[in-house]
């Protein structure tokens, strides 16, 4: 009985989180299936999965970010730098493994000096992740002039288009990586300090937690989804492009702002994450599957946004 | 008295003000009269405070009677207090950074022309204000660019541009330096002469017997008397300040402590330059050490030197052992606890729940294997701590924020007992709590001494660093004035230190 209760307390207080946002998320897909009776189907929906993978990791970093009360604008720009970075460790010959570790080590590179350039130099991370959004786009083009580079390496193409144990990879990808971000989040003490400092900077310096480390960490951690984002985007690509992942930092924004991450600090978890990122993914695949001209999706996209964030902070305020 | 009624602009009698159950002013009254400098005396938390507030019109007197040029006095909101001729320079500055003092000090009253802004107007009219009152300032520099005191004077032109008849000035020259308080006490001069009446108040005592013409003391938010300068000594009013007995509120120690047996914490000559300098304390297993200053004399300064949040010359020497601190995290893994001044902005988290901010400070102890939080460990702690302190709250879930200023407070306390600190630092540890819980709280400091744990109270209050401590320092403007303990242990002598006046 007390077993159940238990239950249903969670269950109440889950609702209560999540309810406005689930309920955007089912309403987006009742109204697509009705517009278009093949958007309802399993194939589909793998499809929408598969798109919204690239968003969805680096809008588990960006989660992060945001829950300290920082911004990561730098995220669109490392994903191209991923790619590069991979193209170019196998025209110098390096195997699978030693690229995907180079790779994932650039990404924590280019977060760990935005995030030192934050903590240290105290300057805003808005300011800071501009700035290094325009050099790390920048930094791709070095390598080739500006042409794509591509990508034969059979395992690391077969990431974004091989499936495993009846589910494509990069669908695994995430998985794995919104279990591992849940968990470090909500049962670890790491994840308490990223909320103590984003709740109260302050009294978490006065309480002894070291915040400036807690930020650059931070900074490296959306720097290596973002970087794992760019393996992804890479592999279904077949090559680096110069200009991929251009502006994804903003949908990564909204997937976390839509799953109820406080751009104030201190409140967002990863399930809330994942929602906002579905709700893109849900968006972005059945306007392309009614054709609806790439400038109406903007439009749109942007209205849903506000709408679900309206939503959503009208039902926190009437719980207060 | 003396002169004739006639003089009399300002006249307070009877006036009360109750929040609550709590009796802030009690039969009140004031005779404020033309030209004259009138000083309102008393400690902190005396009810000068709120007399001010309600003189402002940002709270109405409970009962009682004021009026104005004998007419009644009751204004709804400050804007209608300075249209009936009161002006108030307030501690806290209200200036707007970004602009320059001539827009500051014509705020919302700007000349205009045309609904446009008339900059050449504001500029010479801003000009004549501050030529008359014979301020050394630029009218068209940006108030960021100037010295914290000549914002302070800014301030104080800001409040006389209106035709006041009253003038009232709230520790004026807590941020003057000499110089820049005679320009102030220039100003003051001239009002006079004009017939403004101003309403003084301060704690250094030679600049009170310098300028008032009348002295009010005001105690416990009670009227208490009024005197002439020229009948009144400093001894006299400081012992009619804080005269009183001790109240009972204060819980006896629970044992005879031994003075003897090696400090807990010895600090020797701790400097900091422009803050604080040659501070040398020690604090003995289980004794309390009362830190006593008035606003700015470095007392908090020099604690958080000590707890590691900014570096500092000197040596400390914590059980035996010399230690540095480079961060509150060393400090706090040592054993060092601090209940910091302001519990919302440095004490708690308000917007997560009663047990993550009990926690807080104690995390590393509930972390396991993995970094994992023990979650279950954690909660008991919390539960435990809830129940030891009587924290009053809906669930340990229940978000911080959500508590009243003494549970709060408690939530502060809890957070550093889970810590075992040796020394904990408490800077005015009752410092917006209720009567009750502050019984609560004194019971738990002497508890916490009784199991062996030194302890640093800060306090602005002199009842209650007189009714807590074994030992007293004093400290005035960045020294120790003195360290007092046994018969020496008295409110004058206390006070006497900290204004900077020994006899």
């Amino acid at each position: 009985m007390t077993q159940q209760t238990a239950a249903q307390a969670a269950l109440v207080r889950a609702m209560k989180q999540y309810g406005g946002i689930l309920l955007s998320l089912v309403m987006l897909c009742v109204i697509f299936s009705f517009l278009n009776p093949r958007f309802m189907s399993v194939v589909n929906f793998m499809n929408i999965l598969q798109q919204v993978a690239v968003i969805a990791i680096a809008a588990f970093g960006m989660t992060w970010v945001i829950l300290l009360g920082e911004i990561d604008l730098s995220v669109g720009s490392i994903i191209a730098v991923a790619g590069m970075v991979g193209a170019q460790c196998f025209a110098f010959g390096l195997g699978f493994g030693p690229a995907l570790a180079v790779t994932i080590l650039a990404g924590a590179l280019m977060g760990m000096l935005n995030g030192v350039l934050t903590a240290k130099l105290l300057l805003p991370s808005f300011i800071v992740t501009v700035a290094t959004m325009g050099i790390y786009r920048g930094l791709v083009s070095l390598p080739t002039n500006g042409a794509p580079a591509m990508i034969d390496n059979s395992t690391w193409t077969a990431i974004g288009t091989e499936g495993f144990l009846g589910l494509p990879i990069i669908i695994w990808v995430v998985a794995v990586l919104f279990v591992i971000n849940q968990i470090v989040l909500s049962k670890t003490s790491f994840g308490r300090r990223a909320y103590l400092t984003g709740g109260n900077r302050e009294a978490a310096i006065y309480s002894g937690i070291k915040v400036d480390r807690i930020k650059i960490i931070i900074f490296m951690i959306s720097g290596v989804m973002a970087a794992i984002s760019g393996v992804l985007l890479s592999s279904r690509l077949f090559s680096a492009q110069t200009n991929a992942g251009m502006s994804y930092e903003l949908d990564a924004i909204a997937a976390a702002v839509l799953g109820g991450t406080s751009l104030a600090g201190g409140v967002g978890t990863m399930v809330g994450t994942l929602i906002g990122a579905l709700i893109i993914g849900v968006m972005n695949n059945g306007m392309n599957m009614l054709s609806v001209p790439y400038f109406y999706q903007l439009i749109v996209k942007g209205l849903v946004i506000l709408v679900a964030v309206w939503l959503d902070v009208r039902a926190k305020q009437a719980k207060r | 008295m003396h002169g004739s009624t006639t003089d009399t602009v300002l006249k307070i009698s009877n006036v009360t003000k109750s929040f609550g159950q709590v009796a802030a002013l009690k039969s009140m009254r004031l005779d404020v009269r033309r030209g004259r400098v009138h000083t309102l005396l008393g400690e902190n938390g005396a009810g000068k405070s709120t007399l001010m507030k309600i003189l402002a019109g940002v709270h109405n007197a409970t009962s009682g009677e004021i009026t104005l040029d004998g007419q009644p006095y009751r204004p709804a909101n400050p804007q209608q207090a300075s249209a009936l001729g009161l002006a108030i320079v307030f501690q806290e500055l209200s200036l707007c950074n970004n602009l320059t003092v001539a827009e500051n000090i014509l705020a919302t009253r700007e000349p205009r022309s045309f609904g446009f802004i008339n900059d050449k107007a504001l500029v010479s009219r801003a000009k004549a204000i501050v030529a008359d009152l014979g301020l050394p300032i630029d009218v068209t520099e940006k108030v960021g660019n100037l010295s914290i005191a000549q914002r302070q004077l800014v301030e104080i032109a800001k409040g006389l541009s209106h035709d006041a008849k009253v003038v009232i000035l709230d520790e004026p020259t807590s941020s003057l330096s000499d110089s820049e308080a005679e320009i102030l006490f220039d100003i003051i001069g001239r009002l006079k002469s004009r017939g403004v009446a101003v309403i003084y108040i301060s704690h250094r005592m030679e600049e009170i017997m310098r300028l008032s013409d009348d002295i009010t003391v005001i105690r416990d938010g009670e009227y208490v008397s009024t005197h002439d300068r020229n009948d009144v000594t400093i001894e006299a009013l400081i012992a009619l300040m804080v005269g009183r007995r001790m109240e009972e509120i204060y819980p006896p120690p629970s044992h005879e402590r031994s003075t003897q047996g090696a400090p807990m914490l010895a600090v020797e000559n701790l400097t900091r330059q422009g803050e604080f300098a040659d501070i040398s304390f020690a604090v003995g297993p289980g004794e309390i050490l009362g830190f006593f200053g008035l606003v700015g004399s470095g007392r908090s300064e020099v604690m958080n030197a000590l707890f590691g949040m900014k570096n500092a010359d000197g040596t400390v020497r914590l059980d035996g052992k010399d230690v540095r601190f480079r961060s509150p995290a060393e400090a706090i893994a040592r054993g060092i606890g601090f209940v910091t001044e302001n519990r919302k902005e440095e004490g708690l988290v308000l917007g997560h729940s009663v047990e993550w901010n009990i926690s807080m400070a104690a995390l590393p102890d509930f972390t396991g294997p993995f970094g994992f939080t023990r979650g279950s460990a954690e909660r008991k702690a919390a539960a435990a701590e809830v129940g030891r302190l009587a924290i009053k709250t809906h669930s340990l879930d229940t978000p911080a924020g959500a508590l009243s200023g003494g549970n709060q407070q408690k939530i502060v306390l809890a957070k550093w007992l889970l810590t075992r600190p040796k020394v904990l630092i408490l800077d005015e540890p009752t410092r917006g709590v209720d009567v009750g819980a502050k019984f609560e709280i004194y019971k738990i400091i002497r508890q916490l001494a009784a199991e062996g744990t030194a302890i640093l109270l800060i306090s602005s209050e002199l009842p209650e660093v007189l009714g807590m401590s074994d030992r007293v320092v004093v400290m005035h403007e960045g020294v120790i004035g003195a360290t007092l303990s046994g018969t020496d242990l008295t409110p004058e002598t206390i006070m006497a230190h900290a204004t900077g006046f020994q006899s």
